[in-house]
């Protein structure tokens, strides 16, 4: 019972949410200038800047492909992310997990046949660890994509979910995802509804999957709303300065 | 809205984290009264026209503070507080300090009568509060429940009917500032005493206003930084203090001292300060030269009972005087003499000592007993407050004070107290009325008492468990598509053996020739988890309640009755689910194979004991079933036969059965409990099946199986044993369960037939008691079950009355099954290892509470009677022996100081008088105390297995004087051998001054109960 209580009998969770509630989303576009695509994301306390560079030419000669472009992913956590500091070496596997988890999310939704024998490189930093990196990594990846002017087939937006104490509940915070919670991120296109990612560590009854999954979607959904009001606002913004 | 939380934190490894988490605030966090219109709830919880009080002028909402819920739950808990808004801030404060207190805030709050509404304050938008700079932490939560109350005074004060809300606290400032804001705010006192209501008014957990002019008696405990660094520095050393129960002024700590474990004394009142039984505590350890070197005795404190009884009587007399004066409190006596006694023996090495310097965490439950007559001196029928003295049936518990209106009425009855506080004045803990249980001496009632004393639940099953049972109800019959992955047995001649009466049978047997001359045996298991599924309210209810409890009248259900005793029960004639093992022995009862199936049985025939045997002896016989079991019961033999080769124990334990009178349920004869040839066989099978199926789910679940294990008994458990049986030229050797075996089979004296069973029980008190665990919190060589001799063993076998083996059905049929989806409980260590705790407790709970049934029954037994009886001596104290009467299966203590009422007590040993015999750490045994010379025996002594004459008797004497029967407790008197001065002189001499001296001397002890004494016989599969 010495548990933290991470679900209220009134229904709230420890952070004042209730289970199908995002956290406060931020995002703001083209924020570096030397790169060709950026962008900055919170999820709350989480916070992911990411960087796209290309397509250009590929780094290294043996990797190139004919045909379409190859994509190259890198993540790095800043070690001042968390409350104790923690310098983590750049082989860290699960970084490199994490990592090929993005490139794998965006294969198939970046159309790399426009970019053939390039490379595009995508780095992520996060600054603030909160929970929830890798559904924060992959929408702040798709924002500087946009940024970038790479196709894509549509926005990948991510979300996680899980089952907390005796509910479903989306966005779960360090807290929430630290107290031993079957958790699911998924990412998802939302004008196909199509899945592009399903990660899960944990353990989850299946009679409580359908649940979970149909949360994280809606959560998918509602990212979207918020990327895509930024990506317009945006683009109108650099419009009305082209106008000018 | 967002706020920021940042703290600092201290890990567990002692670095500082800053903490960063995120607040919301929000805007739907609605008031919950009935007639508001603004807020948007959809189920009110306040209603529209809450408490009154005169102290009010309109009905109100009470918003109490967290101190209140601390101090003062069990009037929060009383039917007369409704319509309470409880905060958040409260409500996690509350969990902050006291987790069982916070779980009853939670029970009433999902009580829909009470209405109770948690209203989440620190997420509001408009109740939040930011903590000022240089405001402490209580500080800021005061002011988040003003900035509350204020909010909800705002809220509702235009409402129709008018009403208002209270804030209730004990702090005066608080309440000062509260007035100031124009809020109303009352203390618990007042708004109590303004219901007038005798009863809640006793409730009243008693305020902790101290004199400063009194007298203190005990030393201050540390603070806990204090205690936090001295434990880590090793100045203090911390454990779990443990009175005995033959002594309460006489407590122990099991701790490691300088890297070794060891046990530590505390001994008298003032080294205890103030502890209480199952408190863990920090205790200084006391120098060398005040170790104490003798054993323990039994203490009869006195003298100092009638100071402080003298103290109470002037008190009233005061009180009553002065009737206005309501708060005196009664001044303490000086009877405290705590020189050390001067004993005639020391034992080799002397014990450590130590005292209570601080109290870590209090583990004060409610206690049931009963107040003494003797601190009741105001005259009959007044209600005036007066403080008694109450005692708890548990002779561990000190004496409590509580004040009362209701003293006289009270006396007689059984009560439940709660203890409030024990402040450095007062020599006893103060405490407060909870509710009376009924009289004393009646048999419902004290059968109440050992169920909430043992911490059993035997409330009825809510109506939300019940909600999971079948809807079909009794009529639920087997259907078609039950068959969809289970075996149809229905042909198979399956038969049940259980005791007469056995109404939730769980287990069946069948066998079968099988044409290559070997057997297929079945036991048929009831499918218990086809019913109870994981996680649902009636699986929490019976993974809490852990076990079924057995006592002489009546049964305490783990599962609704429906389930128990007719869709699970095996009965014959009706198609029944259940979890079959089935094997295949060979002539020599070898495992060839063995399965596990779920399936659907329909039995031939429920048998008892008896009847089977019959079956057995009667050669007309002939039909299936009786051949069945013929077959069963020679392979039984075989199985039997190899088990007691590999080592097995054959122990035993005095257990007896009463016959009781159909209408009162009074007994009316007491036998032992006889062993047939088939208890044995219905045992072989039931553990076959269990360590086959142990063998299956540890495969299948590594770390999670749950399993059950009977560690080796240490060597020390056996040295007084060792001992006494040198005696008769008898060596008990134990390293193995196999040569204890041994050596138990050739330890026969032909002139005493009953000394091997005698042995065989103490053999039972000297074993470590069998537990459950989960496979991967230990390693694999202490799985083996040291009694039963196998090397790994679960609970497989009694799904009804125990919930380990709900459990591994679970994990057999998940291993057996593997499309079946599961959740963690069956793989979470974790959860495992806690759920095997609670079974543990529920365990021993249950057979204490069995035991104490058996108790009181024998009291009813012997009431009105005197016996005289054989009895063997089991067990020597300092100034006593235990003696075992075979025939009754009862334990009592015969004093060897018998004259004398002062006996010493590790404290009084001003007038220490001679005792008759004393005690021979040599030879452990109590012997007259003329001088002897070298290799001279004394004159008389008293040693184990010595075969004496007792006469039984039930003493009423009670506490508190006078009749009423307020502790009944077994009397036994030494007839043989003749000792001058203990004996006596049989029923014709029972008004003999002396056998009254003898009585008078036994006040605090109930009949003792060995630690070691805890593993019993089950209901068939014992361990």
């Amino acid at each position: 019972m010495s548990r933290a209580e991470l679900l209220s009998p009134e229904g709230l969770r420890i952070d004042g949410r209730r289970p199908a509630e995002l956290r406060k989303i931020t995002s703001t576009t083209c924020v570096l200038s030397q790169a060709d695509g950026s962008a900055y994301l919170e999820h709350g306390n989480t916070k992911v800047l990411a960087a796209v560079y290309g397509p250009r030419e590929a780094r290294h000669r043996a990797l190139v492909l004919h045909d379409r472009a190859i994509l190259n992913v890198e993540l790095n956590v800043a070690p001042f992310s968390t409350g104790e500091r923690r310098r983590r070496s750049k082989n860290d596997k699960r970084l490199l997990e994490m990592a090929s988890f993005v490139k794998q999310t965006f294969e198939p939704v970046v159309i790399a046949t426009l970019y053939p024998r390039s490379q595009i490189d995508i780095y992520l930093q996060v600054i603030q660890h909160d929970g929830g990196t890798l559904q924060a990594c992959i929408n702040a990846t798709t924002m500087a994509l946009i940024d970038a002017g790479i196709a894509m087939t549509d926005y990948v937006c991510a979300c996680t979910a899980g089952w907390v104490e005796r509910e479903a509940a989306i966005d779960l915070n360090y807290m929430e995802e630290s107290s031993d919670t079957s958790e699911v991120t998924i990412a998802m296109l939302p004008k196909s509804s199509k899945i592009t990612l399903t990660q899960m560590e944990s353990r989850l009854h299946v009679d409580k999957l359908e649940e979970v999954f149909r949360l994280a979607g809606e959560g998918c959904k509602q990212m979207y709303e918020v990327m895509d009001k930024t990506i317009r606002d945006r683009a109108e913004d650099l419009a009305r300065k082209m106008a000018v | 809205m967002l706020r920021q939380k940042a703290f600092m934190k201290k890990t567990k490894s002692g670095k500082v984290l800053k903490v960063v988490k995120e607040h919301y605030l929000r805007d739907d966090i609605w008031c919950s009264v009935e007639t508001c219109k603004v807020c948007e709830h959809t189920e009110p919880v306040l209603s529209a026209v809450p408490s009154i009080n005169k102290a009010f002028r309109l009905p109100h909402y009470i918003i109490p503070d967290t101190n209140i819920f601390i101090n003062q739950i069990d009037v929060m808990e009383h039917p007369l507080i409704t319509n309470v808004i409880v905060l958040q801030t409260v409500l996690e404060e509350v969990k902050h300090l006291s987790l069982p207190i916070y779980q009853r805030v939670r029970d009433m709050i999902a009580n829909k009568e009470k209405r109770f509404y948690v209203f989440s304050n620190e997420h509001h938008r408009g109740t939040f509060i930011e903590k000022l700079k240089d405001e402490s932490p209580n500080d800021r939560n005061d002011r988040a429940i003003r900035v509350a109350t204020k909010w909800y005074a705002n809220h509702i004060k235009d409402l129709n009917p008018r009403v208002s809300v209270v804030m209730m606290t004990d702090d005066a400032g608080n309440r000062d500032k509260a007035t100031a804001d124009g809020l109303q705010a009352i203390s618990v006192k007042w708004y109590i005493e303004a219901l007038d209501n005798t009863e809640i008014l006793d409730m009243m957990s008693s305020a902790k206003d101290l004199d400063d002019g009194q007298k203190t008696i005990y030393d201050e405990h540390l603070s806990s930084a204090h205690i936090s660094n001295g434990i880590k520095s090793g100045k203090y050393l911390q454990g779990k203090l443990g009175i005995s129960s033959h002594n309460y002024l006489e407590g122990s700590i099991y701790t490691k001292i300088n890297g070794e474990e060891g046990t530590i004394l505390i001994v008298g009142r003032s080294n205890l300060n103030r502890a209480v039984d199952g408190d863990i505590i920090a205790v200084e350890l006391l120098p060398k030269s005040e170790w104490r070197t003798t054993p323990t005795g039994v203490v009869v404190d006195e003298e100092e009972e009638q100071a402080e009884e003298e103290s109470l009587k002037a008190e009233q007399e005061a009180a009553a005087a002065t009737a206005a004066k309501e708060d005196t409190i009664m001044a303490e006596p000086e009877a405290e003499k705590a020189t050390a006694a001067v004993e005639a023996h020391k034992l080799d090495t002397p014990q450590p000592c130590g005292k209570v310097v601080g109290i870590i965490r209090r583990n004060w439950r409610q206690y049931c007993g009963f107040i003494d007559r003797k601190s009741v001196h105001t005259p009959a029928g007044s209600s005036a407050p007066v403080n008694v003295l109450f005692y708890a049936m548990e002779s561990k518990i000190p004496k409590i004070k509580i004040r009362t209106r209701q003293a006289h009425s009270l006396l007689g009855k059984r009560i439940i107290v709660a203890i409030d506080s024990w402040p450095r004045t007062s020599r006893y803990p103060i405490g407060h009325f909870i509710r009376a249980l009924g009289e004393a001496g009646d048999k419902s009632t004290e059968t109440e008492v050992l169920l909430l004393e043992h911490d059993v639940p035997f409330h009825e099953f809510s109506k939300q468990v019940l909600s999971f049972l079948p809807v079909e109800g009794e009529n639920w019959v087997v259907q078609p598509e039950h068959f969809a992955g289970r075996e149809d047995f229905r042909s198979l001649n399956v038969c049940s053996i259980d005791p007469p009466g056995c109404t939730d049978i769980d287990d069946a047997l069948h066998v079968v020739p099988l044409a290559n001359g070997n057997y297929q045996v079945g036991v048929h298991i009831a499918d218990v988890t086809h019913f109870v599924k994981p996680g649902n309210v009636m699986d929490q209810e019976a993974a809490s309640r852990g076990t079924t409890v057995y006592l002489v009248d009546k049964r305490i259900d783990m599962l609704p009755s429906l389930l128990g005793t007719n869709l699970c029960s095996l009965r014959s004639n009706v198609e029944r689910l259940a979890f079959s093992c089935i094997w295949e022995l060979n002539k020599d009862a070898e495992i060839v194979n063995v399965r596990f199936t779920k399936s659907v049985i329909a039995s031939k025939a429920s048998l008892t004991y008896e009847e089977a045997q019959n079956r057995i002896d009667d050669a007309s016989m002939q039909d299936d079933v009786t051949s069945g079991i013929r077959i069963l019961n020679m392979l039984a033999k075989k199985l039997k036969q190899r088990r007691l080769d590999m080592g097995a124990l054959t122990l035993a334990s005095p257990e007896v059965r009463f016959s009781l009178e159909r209408d009162t349920q009074d007994p009316v004869d007491v036998e032992m409990k006889e062993l047939k040839e088939t208890n044995a066989l219905v045992e072989e099978f039931m553990l076959l099946a269990n360590i086959s199926v142990a063998r299956k789910i540890y495969e299948k679940f590594p770390d999670s199986a749950m399993l059950r294990c009977h560690p080796q008994p240490p060597s020390a458990n056996f040295e007084k044993l060792e001992k006494a049986v040198a005696r008769f030229g008898i060596e008990i050797d134990h390293s193995t369960s196999k040569t204890l075996s041994d050596s138990l089979d050739s330890a026969v004296l032909p002139e005493e037939p009953y000394f091997n069973k005698l042995l065989r029980i103490m053999t039972t008190r000297c074993m470590m008691q069998a537990l459950y665990f989960c496979s991967g919190a230990q390693i694999e060589q202490e799985f083996r079950h040291y009694g039963l001799a196998t090397d790994i063993y679960t609970h497989f076998t009694s799904p009804i009355r125990r919930y380990s083996d709900v459990m591994v059905h679970r994990q057999l049929h998940a291993a057996i099954d593997s499309s079946l989806s599961y959740g963690d409980e069956l793989t979470d260590k974790e959860k495992m290892n806690d759920l095997c705790g609670n079974l543990n407790h529920r365990n021993r709970m249950a057979q204490q509470a069995a035991r104490s049934s058996v108790e009181l029954f024998t009291h009813l037994f012997f009431k009105n009677k005197t016996e005289e009886e054989e009895g063997y001596v089991i067990r020597i104290l300092k100034n006593a022996f235990i003696v075992l009467v075979p025939k009754y299966g009862i334990e009592g203590i015969v004093y060897a100081s018998a004259k004398v009422s002062k006996a010493d007590s590790g404290e009084s040993a001003t007038a220490q008088p001679q005792p008759i015999l004393v005690y021979n750490p040599e030879t452990d045994c109590l012997q007259s105390t003329e001088t002897l010379a070298e290799g001279e025996t004394p004159k008389t002594q008293v040693q184990l297995f010595q075969k004496v004459m007792v006469q039984i008797s039930i003493d009423d004497d009670l506490k508190g004087g006078g009749e009423g029967g307020m502790r009944q407790k077994l009397k036994m008197e030494l007839l043989k051998p003749w000792i001058e001065g203990i004996s006596v002189h049989g029923i014709a001499n029972k008004d003999d001054p002396e056998a009254h001296a003898v009585t008078s001397t036994k006040k605090r002890d109930e009949a003792p109960v060995p630690a070691q004494d805890k593993k019993r016989a089950g209901k068939r599969t014992k361990a």
